[in-house]
């Protein structure tokens, strides 16, 4: 059984957020990096949990970046991975990312491909699904709850408006969120393995970069909250239902 | 080429966030100079031809039992081949759960460029760019897509509705639809009570609340509203309320017009899943409270004393 167990690098949810280069640019300037929640507290966690119940699964993990990713896959691999692989590309466009993973996911032949919800810098919730798409095997997104029983895989799933549970023969491609699994910190053993774990770094296969960015703006400021006595609530009813207008 | 937007249901009925991306893929084939038309997957009892009154001009139907379930793989297949079948150079999703399942899978396969959680119309004056949240909401960023066939997932509650007078042509579309290799064995929907990421109003809870057994005052006002419930990520861990109410980074991301937050700090994680919210009004008896910060209205004071008021001043208020 193997997983492959794909990692983002995002900015920390605490990190301030802003722009160089005439917008054009994600300031880095004193940004804490960390594995995107949704892959290192969920998708990750999930697959470990699963290597603990059975010797035979093995974990690599893939993630396409630059050498500044290299920190991200050391802690991934610390929290108990077995073998990662870099992708040498700084490319933010979602179809040539999942190209690049759906390659690895080919030559590896793996039994199950885990993504998390989505990155929390863009908020894209698209590699799953693309990668799915171009390695021709099912997609089950937002899951909730992952079993494995043999080569059978039951996910309860986020619907509109609910939940169902699917019944899929293995190979698929999951996205995570929480309920799948349970944050774990690495330990001190994890950490020293990690460090002779093997990170392959291969160069990227040629594909195309269908989207671009222009620019970035920032949200304009609030106003500013109007404060209504706590002895005054009608007038907070009227604020809202003449100034507001929303009820 | 024309615009397509794909109609999501469930249990053969239109989604309200359909009637919003038919009412904004109609904007944008206006701009572009051409015609909006529909794709409707599975069987529906609601009347197609009235989606004419969105701006819609024709309606493709495959309506094949085997697609009332979104499995990506065959809605991919099919809904591509919509899109060739009928030409469209732009495609339309809503970006909520079926729309995060399905669109970039669709985009994957016509090798289409895709921008997920729109925000507001594209500029097409030079190219296709799309606005769209980034960072949970803490910015926007300006995405070009630069593909002959264009793909748009919008973020729920980002555009508003408009019905006008019209009727559609209704068109059987015949896909050969292969079998699924996903089953589902069970499927529970919330019932009675107002999805959240479709609620107008949601009315959410905190730690401040102290406990489960308090929640019939916020409940009340819920009731009183018509709105959704939510909670912060704490009161979801705690098993205080169904872990599909949290609302945040990590949970839902919602943007009604109202969200009402009661005994909730306003931690930066909480705040990026309610942010794109219209009206914000925050009721903490800490004045330093972070929400306050984020807040359009709120009110300093003892939640257990302010909120069984305001129920009541809203039952007062619609009543006259
Ligand atoms: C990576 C990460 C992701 C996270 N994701 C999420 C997320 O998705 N969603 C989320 O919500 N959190 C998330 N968190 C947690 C978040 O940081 C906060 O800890 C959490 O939101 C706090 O919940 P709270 O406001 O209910 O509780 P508290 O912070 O304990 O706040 C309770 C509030 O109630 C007020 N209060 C108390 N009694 C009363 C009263 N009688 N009347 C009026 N007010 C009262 C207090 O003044 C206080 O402001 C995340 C954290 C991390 C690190
Ligand atoms: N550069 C990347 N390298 C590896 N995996 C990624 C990368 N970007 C996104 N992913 C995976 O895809 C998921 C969804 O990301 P996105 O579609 O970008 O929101 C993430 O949670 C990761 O698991």
């Amino acid at each position: 059984m193997k997983i492959l167990v794909c990692i983002s690098k995002t900015p920390d949810t605490t990190s301030k957020i802003a722009f160089t280069d005439g917008n054009k640019k994600f300031d880095e300037t004193g940004v804490q990096w960390i594995i995107n929640p949704y892959d290192e507290w969920y998708s990750l966690v999930r697959a470990i949990e699963l290597k603990e119940k059975d010797a035979a699964v093995t974990i690599h993990l893939v993630t396409v970046g630059g050498a500044d990713c290299d920190p991200i896959i050391r802690k991934a691999l610390a929290l108990g991975g077995d073998e990662a692989i870099r992708v040498n590309s700084d490319s933010t466009d979602s179809y040539f990312i999942a190209a690049q993973i759906a390659e690895v996911a080919k030559k590896g032949g793996y039994d199950l491909i885990f993504t998390g919800k989505e990155a929390i810098d863009y908020n894209g919730a698209s590699i799953g699904g693309m990668v799915a798409e171009l390695v021709d095997i099912p997609y089950v997104s937002l899951a909730t709850l992952f079993e494995l029983n043999g080569t059978t895989a039951t996910i309860t799933r986020e619907i509109e408006g609910g939940e169902e549970v699917a019944e899929v023969s293995l190979p698929v491609v999951v996205s995570c969120q929480k309920g799948v699994a349970e944050q774990r910190i690495p330990n001190m053993r994890g950490i020293m393995a990690a460090r002779t774990k093997p990170l392959q770094v291969v160069e990227p296969v040629a594909a195309d970069t269908l989207t671009s960015v222009v620019n970035f703006e920032l949200p304009p400021a609030k106003a500013g909250v109007k404060l209504v006595d706590a002895d005054n609530v009608a007038e907070l009813v009227r604020l809202l239902h003449e100034e507001a207008k929303v009820i | 080429m024309s615009v397509l937007i794909f109609v999501d249901q469930t249990e053969n009925h239109i989604k309200k966030a359909s009637y919003e991306v038919l009412t904004y893929g109609a904007q944008v084939a206006k701009q572009m100079g051409t015609t909006a038309e529909a794709l409707v997957l599975g069987t529906v009892n609601d009347d197609l031809a009235s989606l004419g009154k969105y701006g819609i001009t024709k309606v493709h139907q495959v309506a094949n039992e085997s697609l009332n379930h979104v499995d990506t793989q065959l809605y991919a297949k099919v809904i591509a081949e919509a899109v060739t079948a009928s030409g469209a150079n732009v495609l339309i999703f809503s970006h909520n759960q079926t729309g995060k399942a399905v669109a970039a899978r669709v985009a994957a396969r016509l090798k289409a460029g895709i921008v997920t959680g729109a925000c507001a119309l594209p500029d097409t004056s030079n190219g296709f760019v799309v606005r769209k949240t980034v960072f949970s909401g803490k910015a926007f960023a300006n995405i070009s897509i630069n593909s002959p066939v264009r793909i748009i997932s919008l973020n729920p509650n980002s555009y508003q509705t408009v019905a006008g007078e019209g009727t559609a042509e209704v068109s059987a579309l015949n896909v050969a639809v292969d079998a699924s290799k996903v089953k589902i064995t069970a499927v529970n929907k919330v019932s009675g009570e107002v999805p959240l990421t479709e609620a107008d109003i949601v009315v959410s809870g905190g730690r401040g609340l102290k406990g489960p057994e308090n929640w019939g005052i916020l409940l009340d006002l819920a009731k009183e509203l018509h709105a959704a419930t939510a909670c912060s990520r704490p009161v979801g861990d705690a098993h205080w309320r169904p872990h599909h109410e949290h609302v945040g980074q990590t949970g839902v991301q919602i943007a009604p017009n109202l969200y009402i937050a009661l005994g909730i700090s306003g931690a930066i994680q909480h705040l990026a899943g309610v942010n794109r919210s219209k009206v914000i009004v925050v009721i903490n008896k800490d004045p330093e409270a972070p929400f306050f910060k984020a807040a359009d209205y709120g009110i300093v004071g003892d939640l257990f004393e302010v909120v069984p008021k305001l129920t009541e001043e809203i039952h007062k208020m619609k009543a006259s």
